[in-house]
C-alpha cells in the first residue's frame, strides 16, 4: 500500500494528474470510503486495503469534466465498469491515469458479522482476519469474510490501465449463476413470494442506483417529472416494486455484474440476481458476453445479426 | 385540454351485431377532454365522413376518434377526412373494435366492455396527441429486383420496358432460375427452355436492365424510394469483359468431379463452369473449392487454354454500393430436404428420385440425354410409382402444412409424357386428392388418366422397400378399395414439397420485410395488397410469396411491376411524420440509440446546452427526420427516456395502457 500511496503521490507531484481518486481511512480498518486527494497533505489518508470493495470508476464520470488528469485506481473488475463507461462516452480515457491496483478478493465486514460475532472493536484484513470484540478475539478464515461477488471473480487481468500495482489473485471457487438457476427452477407462486419477500424491503434509499455505475444516467427516469413513473411510485407500493425491475431492464446487456448495488444495499436485498438472470440469457441466446471486456464490442441488445435468437425460443426460455 | 369528437361505427352489422355502439358511445361521452359522440351506420362512406366534418366544425373538436375497423384498413381515409374540415391528420386516433373486439367475440357484453376499454385507450392518448407536419423526401428512379428466376426477369423486364432502370441480383452463375431446369411445361406442354430462354436474352439485351450474377445483396439501408443496397459481387476468376463463352476452359478442366448443381447433383460438372448451356451470362465461374489450382496450387490449364485470357485467378470480390427507390423479392423457392421421409428410401436407393430429378432426367441435355432410365443400373424401367404429396400437407413436423400447389399438375405432365414416349411403361400414381384448378387443369389431368391410361390411385405410400433383385417393393393403401397393395417399381418419383428459398430469411432480415412461419413472406394485405410486402418500397414476385406456378408468377411478376412503377413515376413521397425527436437535457450521449437505429438515421454531435443554468457542452443525439422510419428502436433502448417517438411518445403510450387498465 505504501509502494501506491508514494506513486500516486509522485504522479501528483510532477503534474502528471491533478488529482488522485482512491479510498480515505475510516473510523476502522473495514469502513474506507472513496474520495478525491488533490493535495499531498490530504494524500495522508490515502488507503488501499482489503476492505476497499468499493468501484470507484463511476466517479470518473464528474473526473472527467475536471481541468486536468485524475489518477484513478480501478481493481480488475472494476477495470470493466470503467470500459463499459468509455464504451458510453460517459468518461473521458484522456483525463485518466488508470493504476490497475492488485486485488486478493475484497472482504465484507457484514460477512464477519455473519459468522456470528457481535460487538467487533477492530478488525484485521489479514488471512486470517484477527477480530477483537468485546467478548473477546477471535480469528476468522479470509475466504469466509469475503464479498459474494468475490467468489464468482472475474479474474485477475485488468482490461484497461496505465500501469499496474500489486498482485492480484483469482478467487473464484462458486458457480455464479447456482442461484439464478434455483430461481429459475420455482413455481410463479413461489418466485413471486421469493422477490415479494426481497423487494419489500426496500426503502428506496436509492443505494443501488447511485453506486451502479451503468446507471449513470443525467437524470433518472424515474426522477424526472416528463414521466408519470416517479408519481406513481409513490403512490402504489406495486410499481415501488416495479422500481427494481425496470432498473434492471435499463441496465441489461450493460451491467459488468460488479456487484455494487447488492454490496451497498443497506437492507441486504440481492439485487444483483436480478442482472444476474440477465447476464445468463443473454449468454445462453446470445453467446458468452462480458460487458466491458472490449470497448469496441457492439452489446448483444444492441446489435442484430440473422443469427440472432428468434422470439419465439425467448419466449420458451431461451432453449435453443 | 382537448375537445374530443368520438364517432362510432357500425359497420352494418359487422360491429353492431356484436358490440352496442349506442353503449360506447354514451360511456365515451363520460371519458375527459370529450365533447362530442355519436354512432352511425358506416363511418367511411361519404355521409358518415361528412358527419365527422360537420362534428369538427360544430364543435370546434381538436382531436377525434373514430371507432371502427383495423387503422390498416381506413386510419388513411379518416385521416384526409380530418385534413379536408380543416383538421391536423395527426389529431386522429382509431380504436379497432371490429378485427381486435367484434369479429373475435360472440358475447355481446363482454364484446362492448372491451369496445369501450378500446375506445378510451384512444381518447387517452388523443388527450395528448400534437399536430404533426409531413415531410417529403426523393424518389431514386431505379428497382432492385432480387432473384433471376422467371419472376424476377419478368418483373425487371416490366419496368424497363416502362423506362426506368432495374438491376437484377441472381446469387448462382447465371440467371434462369428453376424455370432452366425444367423440361415441359404443364398444361400445353411447350418446351421450357424454348419459352425461358428469349426472355433471358431480352433481360440481358435491355438497355435499362443490368444483371449482377454470382452476386448477393449483402446490405440494404434507407428507405422506401431511396434505399442504399451493397451487391457483393463474387469472384468469378474470370474476366467476363474478355471472355468469349467459347467453353474450351470447360472441356479441358481436369476436376470434373463436382455434382452438378443444375442437374441436381445427378451428374457431374467442372471446376470452372457454366450451369448450362444457354447460361446468361455465358461466362464460366471457377469453383475455387473445387479447383486444383486453387487447393494446391498446381494447374493453371484453363490459363493456358484460354485464347482470351480471360481467366484471372487473383480476381477479388467486389462490393458494388448503389441507390434503389424499390426493391422486388423474387427469391423464388427449393424442394425440402427429404432427410426425415426414411420410408421413402430416398437416400438408400438411386432409384428413388424427386420429381425436380426427374425433369433433369427426362432433359435432352441432362444427365442421362434425356432417356428414361434407372440411375442405378441404366436400365430401362417398365414400372414407375409417383408418390404425391411428399411433404405437403403434412400435419407433422418433418414436413408442411400447405399444399405445394404445383405437383398435382407436374406429376400429371410426367405421367402422360412418360406414357407418351414408352407406351410399354406402366405408371402409378398414388394420391391423397388431385387439384386441378386452373386454366385448362382438369382437362388436363383427365387427359393423363382416360387417354393415356395412368393409373391413379387414391390412398397413400407406407413404405418403399429396396430389394435384392435392385427393385422396389412399394406398399400402399388403396383407399376407395379399401385394400392394401404392394407392388414391384423400377422406379420411384416424389412430389417433393417446395418451400422459400433459405436464402429469404437473411434477405428478409435485411429489408425488414415479415416472414411467415413458412419463411414465405408476408403480403401487406392477403387480399388487397397481395404483391406488396408491408414494409414499405418491398415488393413480392413469385413463389417466394407462396407456391404457384409458372402462369401465376408471370402474372405476379407483372403486377409487382406494376407497383414499382407507380413508385418510380412519383417524384417526391410524403414522409412519415411520426419520427424520434431526442430532449437534449435527458440525453446522456451513450450512442446506444444510434446503434440499434436500423435506418442510420441518428448521428451525434457536441453541442453547448443550458441545463436549468449549467452550461456545458454535451454530446448529443441528433436524428435525421428524412431517414427516420419512426420505428422506435431508439426509444426503448434509450435508458433516460431521452429519446420519444412523435405521434408515439411514451407518455401517449402509458396514457393507453393507463386507460385500459382503470
Amino acid at each position: 500500500m505504501q509502494g501506491l500511496k508514494a506513486r500516486a503521490l509522485e504522479l501528483l507531484n510532477d503534474g502528471t494528474v491533478s488529482r488522485v481518486l482512491g479510498w480515505k481511512i475510516g473510523e476502522n480498518t473495514y469502513d474506507p470510503e472513496p474520495a478525491f486527494f488533490e493535495t499531498a497533505e490530504a494524500m495522508e489518508q490515502f488507503v488501499y486495503n482489503n476492505f476497499c470493495a468499493a468501484n470507484l470508476s463511476k466517479y470518473m464520470i464528474e473526473a472527467s469534466k475536471l481541468e486536468g488528469k485524475t489518477l484513478v485506481c480501478l481493481k480488475p473488475c472494476d477495470s470493466y465498469s470503467f470500459n463499459q463507461l468509455l464504451a458510453e462516452h460517459r468518461i473521458d480515457r484522456e483525463k485518466a491515469y488508470i493504476i490497475g491496483v492488485g486485488c486478493k478478493g475484497k472482504l465484507s465486514i457484514e460477512k464477519v458479522k455473519q459468522s456470528g460475532l457481535k460487538g467487533i472493536l477492530s478488525v484485521t484484513d489479514t488471512d486470517p482476519l484477527k477480530v477483537e470484540t468485546l467478548y473477546g478475539d477471535a480469528e476468522v478464515a479470509y475466504k469466509d469474510a469475503m464479498l459474494d461477488r468475490c467468489h464468482v471473480c472475474k479474474g485477475k487481468e485488468h482490461v484497461v490501465y496505465d500501469e499496474l500495482y500489486g498482485e492480484s489473485e483469482d478467487t473464484s471457487d462458486a458457480d455464479r449463476f447456482e442461484q439464478v438457476r434455483a430461481i429459475e427452477a420455482m413455481s410463479p407462486e413461489e418466485k413471486f413470494a421469493f422477490f415479494q419477500a426481497e423487494l419489500s424491503k426496500c426503502i428506496r434509499c436509492n443505494a443501488c442506483r447511485n453506486v451502479c455505475p451503468a446507471c449513470s444516467c443525467r437524470k433518472c427516469v424515474f426522477d424526472s417529472n416528463k414521466f408519470d413513473s416517479a408519481q406513481k411510485a409513490n403512490v402504489d407500493s406495486f410499481e415501488e416494486k416495479m422500481f427494481h425491475i425496470i432498473r434492471a431492464f435499463h441496465v441489461a446487456g450493460r451491467c459488468t455484474d460488479c456487484g455494487e448495488c447488492s454490496r451497498v444495499c443497506p437492507q441486504g436485498i440481492p439485487l444483483h440476481l436480478f442482472n444476474r438472470k440477465f447476464i445468463k440469457d443473454i449468454n445462453a441466446l446470445y453467446g458468452e458476453y462480458q460487458a466491458g471486456a472490449d470497448v469496441d464490442a457492439k452489446g448483444p441488445l444492441t446489435s442484430f445479426t440473422t443469427e440472432d435468437a428468434e422470439p419465439g425460443v425467448v419466449s420458451q426460455g431461451g432453449i435453443v | 385540454m382537448q375537445r374530443i369528437g368520438v364517432f362510432v361505427c357500425h359497420c352494418g352489422s359487422n360491429i353492431a351485431a356484436t358490440v352496442d355502439v349506442k353503449k360506447v358511445v354514451e360511456m365515451a361521452r363520460m371519458e375527459p377532454g370529450v365533447v362530442f359522440a355519436d354512432d352511425y351506420q358506416y363511418m367511411c362512406s361519404e355521409a358518415g365522413q361528412a358527419k365527422i366534418g360537420a362534428a369538427i366544425k360544430e364543435h370546434n373538436l381538436t382531436g377525434i376518434v373514430v371507432c371502427s375497423c383495423s387503422p390498416r384498413m381506413h386510419e388513411t381515409t379518416f385521416r384526409s377526412c380530418a385534413k379536408r374540415y380543416g383538421l391536423n391528420p395527426y389529431m386522429v386516433e382509431i380504436a379497432n373494435i371490429r378485427e381486435h373486439c367484434s369479429w373475435i367475440h360472440k358475447d355481446m357484453q363482454e364484446a362492448t366492455e372491451k369496445a369501450v376499454i378500446l375506445a378510451r385507450a384512444a381518447i387517452a392518448k388523443v388527450n395528448l396527441n400534437a399536430p404533426l407536419q409531413a415531410g417529403e423526401s426523393r424518389v431514386t428512379k431505379r428497382a432492385l429486383v432480387i432473384g433471376g428466376g422467371i419472376a424476377g426477369i419478368q418483373t425487371a423486364l416490366d419496368i424497363a420496358d416502362a423506362g426506368y432502370e432495374v438491376d437484377i441480383v441472381e446469387k448462382t452463375p447465371s440467371i434462369g432460375g428453376r424455370m432452366s431446369q425444367l423440361d415441359k411445361t404443364f398444361p400445353t406442354l411447350d418446351c421450357s427452355a424454348c419459352i425461358l430462354t428469349p426472355k433471358m436474352v431480352d433481360a440481358a439485351g435491355h438497355e435499362k436492365i443490368k444483371i449482377y450474377t454470382y452476386s448477393e445483396v449483402e446490405k440494404v439501408s434507407g428507405f422506401v424510394g431511396d434505399f442504399t443496397v451493397d451487391i457483393r459481387k463474387k469472384a468469378r476468376s474470370v474476366d467476363a469483359t474478355k471472355c468469349t463463352g467459347c467453353g474450351v476452359c470447360q472441356e479441358k478442366c481436369p476436376s470434373k468431379k463436382t455434382p452438378s448443381e443444375f442437374n441436381r447433383g445427378l451428374g457431374n460438372r467442372s471446376a470452372i463452369y457454366t450451369p448450362f448451356a444457354q447460361a446468361i451470362p455465358n461466362v464460366p465461374v471457377i469453383d475455387r473449392e473445387a479447383c486444383i489450382k486453387f487447393k494446391t496450387g498446381k494447374c493453371g490449364v484453363c490459363e493456358k487454354v484460354c485464347q482470351a485470357g480471360a481467366i484471372d485467378y487473383a480476381q477479388q470480390d467486389e462490393i458494388i454500393t448503389e441507390k434503389y427507390g424499390a426493391i422486388v423479392v423474387a427469391t423464388g423457392f427449393d424442394t425440402i430436404k427429404l432427410d426425415k421421409y426414411d420410408e421413402y428410401a430416398y437416400n438408400q436407393s438411386k432409384d428413388v428420385i424427386t420429381s425436380l430429378e426427374l425433369e433433369r432426367v427426362m432433359n435432352a441435355a441432362g444427365p442421362t440425354k434425356g432417356h428414361l432410365e434407372r440411375l442405378s443400373d441404366g436400365k430401362a424401367p417398365k414400372e414407375i410409382v409417383f408418390i404425391q404429396c411428399v411433404g405437403s400437407r403434412c400435419a407433422d413436423a418433418r414436413g408442411k402444412g400447405y399444399c405445394s400447389k404445383i405437383c398435382c399438375m407436374y406429376t400429371a405432365k410426367h405421367a402422360m409424357l412418360i406414357r407418351d414416349k414408352y407406351p410399354d411403361v406402366n405408371v402409378t400414381v398414388f394420391y391423397i386428392d388431385v387439384r386441378t384448378p386452373g386454366k385448362n387443369f382438369d382437362e388436363f389431368y383427365r387427359r393423363a388418366v382416360e387417354e393415356y391410361g395412368v393409373n391413379y390411385i387414391k390412398g397413400q405410400v407406407g413404405k418403399v422397400a429396396p430389394q435384392p433383385d435392385g427393385s422396389l417393393l412399394v406398399q400402399a393403401a388403396d383407399l376407395l378399395d379399401n385394400r392394401q397393395i404392394k407392388m414391384k417399381a423400377d422406379m420411384v418419383v416424389l412430389a417433393t414439397a417446395i418451400e422459400p428459398d433459405p436464402s429469404v430469411r437473411g434477405i428478409a432480415t435485411m429489408l425488414t420485410a415479415s416472414i411467415d412461419t413458412n419463411n414465405f413472406l408476408t403480403e401487406a394485405h392477403p387480399k388487397l395488397r397481395p404483391v406488396e410486402s408491408p414494409t414499405a418500397g418491398v415488393f413480392l414476385s413469385g413463389v417466394c410469396q407462396g407456391p404457384k406456378d409458372i402462369p401465376e408468377t408471370v402474372a405476379q411478376a407483372g403486377a409487382a411491376a406494376v407497383k414499382v412503377i407507380g413508385l418510380l413515376a412519383k417524384d417526391k413521397l410524403t414522409t412519415n411524420p411520426c419520427t424520434a425527436k431526442p430532449d437534449e437535457l435527458l440525453c446522456n450521449g451513450c450512442g446506444n440509440c444510434a446503434k440499434v437505429c436500423p435506418y442510420g438515421a441518428i448521428t451525434y454531435e457536441v453541442r453547448q446546452i443550458n441545463d436549468h443554468g449549467i452550461r456545458e457542452e454535451r454530446r448529443l443525439a441528433t436524428v435525421n427526420n428524412a431517414l427516420c422510419q419512426g420505428c422506435g428502436a431508439c426509444t426503448v433502448t434509450c435508458p433516460s427516456g431521452a429519446m420519444d417517438l412523435q405521434g408515439f411518445s411514451n407518455r401517449q403510450l402509458i396514457a393507453e395502457v393507463d386507460a385500459i387498465c382503470r
